[in-house]
């Protein structure tokens, strides 16, 4: 059934359709008004939702999209899913906003940007709200596909263009082998679906092919979600638009790997690798991350790399709350279930923050016309609301009180401490490690944090270095991300807001089988939980960051360390520079633009493949009792036959291998004479007419065929390999002949011919009828050949320049 | 390509109509007995090309006012046209089905649904070898 | 008859393969009809040959001949009748434009720009 469900997700899709047409009829009016009440009418659609995910768990709806595979477009809605589907749609609504003020109408070509955007947000929608692992896949890729046009939306720059093509490959390659992974997967439960997976986990496990597909499937997560040592793609990525950078690059799009994570943390959580490599991977990234964000001069560089340590941090929170699987019962004592609270509460609070500090970038670009901190600075008295913003998103993103970020972080430090109390795995003791990167981590984004505030706005003024006079942006343009910090503020206030109506939910998804029927977790956050080991971490951050922000000058030589020919970076531009050369090489050398090779390639193997197969396979069998008699007429037919091929191989005149055709053709038509096939004799003797006179008609006017063009050696390569396929072609003839595996089918136009087509003729019948839609493309396809003739000898290459 | 053929020409104007009687008539039959779209369509137009060999392309053009690049879109259009048929009587995409009817002087004859769709395999046919043959023909 | 039929077959296979693994335009296109003919008269022979009447009921005999793969090749030799006359003219064309009938000479240049 296609329900409201399913609509609502193609939704975005369905409108793209008619952007471009808004955007050329209705110019006046800036195309994003129109495009910005989609995800607005869908953010207020999946409100709705709320209290059925909160009570009951999940709705779901079915649409069979190809039964006979197993794949069902089956749109499920539980907690999980509608957080990210109410980021989504929430978000999108706040950066189409938006755009409509940053994208200026005159200049740039709105439809193509909104297109993909629309394209980008339904695909999103499809994947956090499908219970198909293909069609999750599918709309995967296309939120891949749709990136990649979003980032090369200013295609003239060639920055745009290689930033572009990084993350399509990287992400792609993750991509595909997540699909392998879901195959594997496939394999084990013989489902598709994520929730009969999930109640299939018991079995799972022990298969050998577990950790193959866990792992295949982390690697579309963590190169989805930029994590080390995959998040090379994520800064240059920064090339696009603002809006899109906010959106896809920071809120949704990157989240979609965290997302998948979560989703299939109940599948794969029992196993020790999944806790280590999750975790492990999420809090290195978090590390190399915020290390990184400090040396950066672009502003959405600094905030490109922040992203990357926020999204591990978030990956290592859901590492740590998989451990909560691994005890009974959702009650107080299972400490590690803090994790993942704290894993989807600082998901929803990054997406607030940094959205509005990418918008804040966003502003700063446009008013100024540069977003290196170089240049810079003293911006807080011109810019006093964009100031604003930046500070409360910056020390949200620091972990400072009184902002949602301060939260967020104490949960995190929590959970870090506590997985050093896991007894298993190791994690008692090389635990230690993740509070201590933890912690070095934080400090390392306090001090971005601080960079991006106050390099920006304090300090003096460098206006020489400014391509135009700065001054506050527009109320419309300051409008989304205000709505952004105020979100920071408030849910810093109270954040049980969300306890019970977002995050509980979503744990529940994750977390399933720890919960009862009826049960549901314990959310409570708040400010002041003693003074514990998490506060004291966050006290020693904020100095140790004052402390270092202040000295940077003196140890910004570290950064020195890393030599720039080893960069992941680097590697990556080798690898793809060097493919380059060796394909290159490769085509070049079996490629070489010669016909005759490409055919002696296809004719060999042909050969080569059938002879070996039926010799290994020992399909050879010969069968004499059946077959008919050999009577006089058809020896006769068969040495005119012999005689007629004979001809044309070795003549060199046109006119005789035209008239060897037309024998040889009126012999095969003959043979169907002989064999009880009337119609193909009919057609095959008039066809052969026509195509004489065509032949006669055309080679008029080419040239004779050059003698001993061809030396000896070249033609006995010739002739051996047709000989051998022409032996092939006997053999399978003979054997093919020989052998019944099953009934024909024929018994069938024999019994309903007449019974159900009212035709006596078979073939007439089969053709016109039995497969009617074979006919139709068979003309369809005559039809081509036909205007392909045409344009061809119309089509005039002379006169124009050289290809 | 000037042909001044006297015997060709004359035997061609007689022949032509008989292969033309000929290829309607196989057409017709081709549910029943050997024949159909395919046969009846490449006769006809080897008839075309008889005419075309004897007298000239502007003779032909003369006779034959018609583009056959339009009549091979008529053709695929019947063809397609039939198969959207069968959505008007809820069966899928080329059902086809057939009757008997009584008429005044032929008596009762059958009627199938197959024989639209093969009136669209026959223009194809014809259309696409007259394309063909006459888009060679033209260009010197 | 069958045996005989398949070598009849294996004969136009191989006259086929070899004129178009040739140089020439002109013996290439001729190639490809002559296999075409090979792969009818093997679609024929394999399902046997003569097991009954021609496929028209209205003969009323007690065995038919399998009426199936005579469909598939009336509607392959249509085809192959277009693909032919599709070369013939690429093959003209080709002599036009570039005045040889060599596929060496066509090959353009190895610059993949």
């Amino acid at each position: 059934m296609f329900t409201a469900l399913h609509l609502a997700i193609i939704a975005p899709f369905l409108a793209a359709v008619f952007v471009p047409l808004l955007y050329k009829k209705i110019p006046s009016i800036h195309t994003g008004w129109f495009v910005l009440i989609v995800p607005a009418i869908l953010f207020v659609y999946f409100l709705q939702y709320i209290p059925t995910t909160s009570e009951e768990g999940a709705v779901s709806a079915v649409f069979p999209w190809i039964p006979s595979l197993g794949i069902h477009f089956r749109a499920y809605v539980d907690g999980l899913g509608l957080l990210f589907t109410l980021l989504i749609t929430g978000i999108g609504a706040l950066v189409v906003l938006y755009s409509i003020y940053y994208l200026s109408k005159k200049r740039e070509s709105l439809h193509t940007f909104y297109t993909f955007l629309l394209m980008f947000m339904g695909a999103m929608l499809g994947v956090v709200l499908s219970d198909n692992m293909i069609v999750l896949y599918l709309f995967w890729e296309v939120t891949s596909v749709s990136s990649f046009l979003l980032i090369s939306y200013w295609y003239e720059r060639e920055k745009s263009l290689y930033g572009a093509l990084k993350s399509m490959l990287i992400t792609v390659l993750g991509g595909f082998s997540m699909l392998v992974g879901f195959v594997l997967l496939y394999s084990i439960t013989g489902t598709f679906s994520i929730q009969e997976t999930i109640a299939a986990t018991s079995e799972t496990a022990s298969h050998n092919l577990f950790l193959p597909a866990m792992l295949a499937i982390l690697l579309g997560a963590f190169t989805k979600s930029a994590q080390f040592p995959f998040h090379i793609w994520l800064p240059d990525a920064m090339e696009a638009p603002t809006p899109v950078s906010a959106y896809l690059h920071s809120a949704t799009m990157v989240k979609a790997g965290i997302y998948l994570i979560a989703r299939l943390t109940p599948v794969f959580a029992v196993s020790g690798e999944w806790l280590w490599i999750v975790a492990g991977f999420g809090i290195t990234t978090l590390f190399w991350g915020s290390f990184s964000a400090v040396r950066q001069t672009d502003l959405k560089g600094i905030l490109a790399y922040s992203t990357v340590s926020q999204l591990g941090m978030i990956i290592s929170m859901l590492g740590v709350g998989a451990a909560a699987l691994h005890f009974d019962g959702a009650n107080g004592n299972n400490v590690f279930i803090g994790a993942t609270t704290a894993a989807l509460f600082h998901l929803f609070n990054h997406a607030t923050f940094k959205g509005s500090l990418f918008m804040m970038v966003g502003i700063v670009d446009h008013e100024t016309g540069t977003r290196d901190i170089r240049n810079l600075g003293g911006l807080m008295t011109i810019m006093p609301i964009t100031f604003t913003i930046a500070a409360i998103g910056s020390f949200s993103m620091a972990g400072l009180p009184p902002f949602n970020g301060f939260l967020s972080k104490e949960l995190f430090f929590t959970s870090m401490v506590n997985i050093t109390e896991f007894q298993q795995f190791n994690m008692d003791t090389i635990g230690m490690v993740f509070p201590a990167v933890a912690w070095i981590a934080s400090v390392f984004t306090f001090i971005y944090s601080m960079i991006v505030v106050f390099k920006t706005f304090t300090g003096p003024l460098q206006k020489e270095k400014l391509d135009t006079k700065p001054h506050e942006a527009p109320f419309g343009m300051l409008l989304a991300p205000i709505v952004l910090v105020s979100l920071v503020i408030v849910i810093g206030f109270f954040p049980n807001v969300l306890s019970y109506t977002i995050i509980a939910p979503a744990m529940a998804s994750i977390l399933s089988p720890l919960l009862e029927q009826g049960q549901q977790f314990e959310v409570d956050i708040y400010f002041w939980h003693g003074f514990g080991t998490p506060l004291k971490m966050t006290i020693g951050v904020v100095i140790a960051g004052i402390l270092l922000y202040l000295g940077m000058k003196k140890w910004k030589g570290v950064y020195r360390l890393f030599p720039e020919k080893l960069s992941f970076n680097n590697l990556y531009d080798q690898t793809l520079d060097k493919g380059e050369v060796l394909s290159q090489k490769i085509m070049g050398a079996h490629m070489n633009g010669f016909i005759r090779n490409y055919l002696v390639y296809i004719f060999a193997f042909i050969a080569a493949f059938l002879l070996i197969t039926m010799f290994y396979k020992g399909a050879f069998t010969i069968d004499v009792s059946d077959t008919a008699p050999i009577t006089i007429y058809e020896s006769i037919l068969f040495l005119v036959l012999f005689a007629a091929v004979g001809v044309m191989m070795f003549t060199t005149s046109r006119l005789t291998m035209i008239i060897g055709l037309g024998v040889a053709g009126y012999t095969v038509a003959m043979f169907f004479v002989i064999f009880r096939a009337p119609d193909l004799a009919l057609t095959q003797l008039i066809i052969e007419t026509v195509s004489v006179a065509l032949f006669l008609l055309c080679f008029y006017h080419l040239p004779q065929i050059a003698k001993n063009l061809e030396p000896i050696r070249f033609k006995a390569v010739n002739f051996i390999i047709s000989a051998a396929v022409g032996i092939t072609v006997t053999l399978i003839g003979i054997s093919a002949g020989s052998s019944r595996m099953f009934e024909s089918i024929s018994g069938f136009f024999k019994d309903y011919s007449y019974k159900e087509a009212g035709g006596r003729n078979m073939v007439n019948v089969i053709l016109v009828d039995f497969r009617g839609f074979d006919t139709m493309l068979e003309i369809l396809v005559l039809g081509i050949a036909a205007a392909g003739i045409f344009t061809m000898i119309r089509l005039r290459l002379a006169g124009r320049d050289e290809l | 390509m000037k042909s001044n053929d006297v015997i060709l020409q004359t035997v061609t104007n007689i022949v032509l109509f008989i292969i033309l009687m000929f290829s309607v008539f196989i057409f017709f039959n081709g549910h029943h007995e050997p024949g159909g779209g395919f046969i009846g369509g490449l006769m006809t137009s080897s008839a075309l090309v008889l005419l075309l060999l004897a007298y000239d392309l502007e003779t032909v053009k003369r006779v034959l006012p018609v583009d056959f690049k339009h009549v091979t879109a008529a053709g695929l259009l019947v063809a397609v046209g039939t198969g959207m048929g069968s959505f008007f009587f809820d069966a899928p995409f080329l059902s086809q089905t057939y009757g008997y009817r009584h008429f005044p002087v032929l008596g009762e004859l059958e009627l199938a649904t197959a024989l639209i769709f093969d009136i669209g395999v026959y223009l194809v046919v014809v259309g696409i070898t007259l394309t063909i043959i006459q888009t060679i023909g033209e260009d010197r | 008859m069958e045996i005989l039929m398949s070598v009849a077959a294996g004969i136009l296979f191989m006259g086929g393969t070899y004129l178009v693994l040739s140089k020439n335009i002109i013996r290439i296109i001729i190639g490809t009809s002559v296999i075409s003919h090979g792969a009818h008269i093997l679609l024929l022979t394999m399902a046997g040959l003569k097991t009954g009447a021609p496929p028209l009921l209205g003969l009323e005999a007690s065995s038919y001949t399998d009426p199936l793969p005579q469909a598939l090749i009336l509607t392959a030799i249509v085809i192959s009748f277009g693909v032919t006359s599709f070369f013939i003219v690429l093959g003209y064309r080709a002599y036009k434009e570039n005045g040889t009938d060599n596929t060496e000479n066509m090959r353009g240049t190895d610059s993949y720009d």
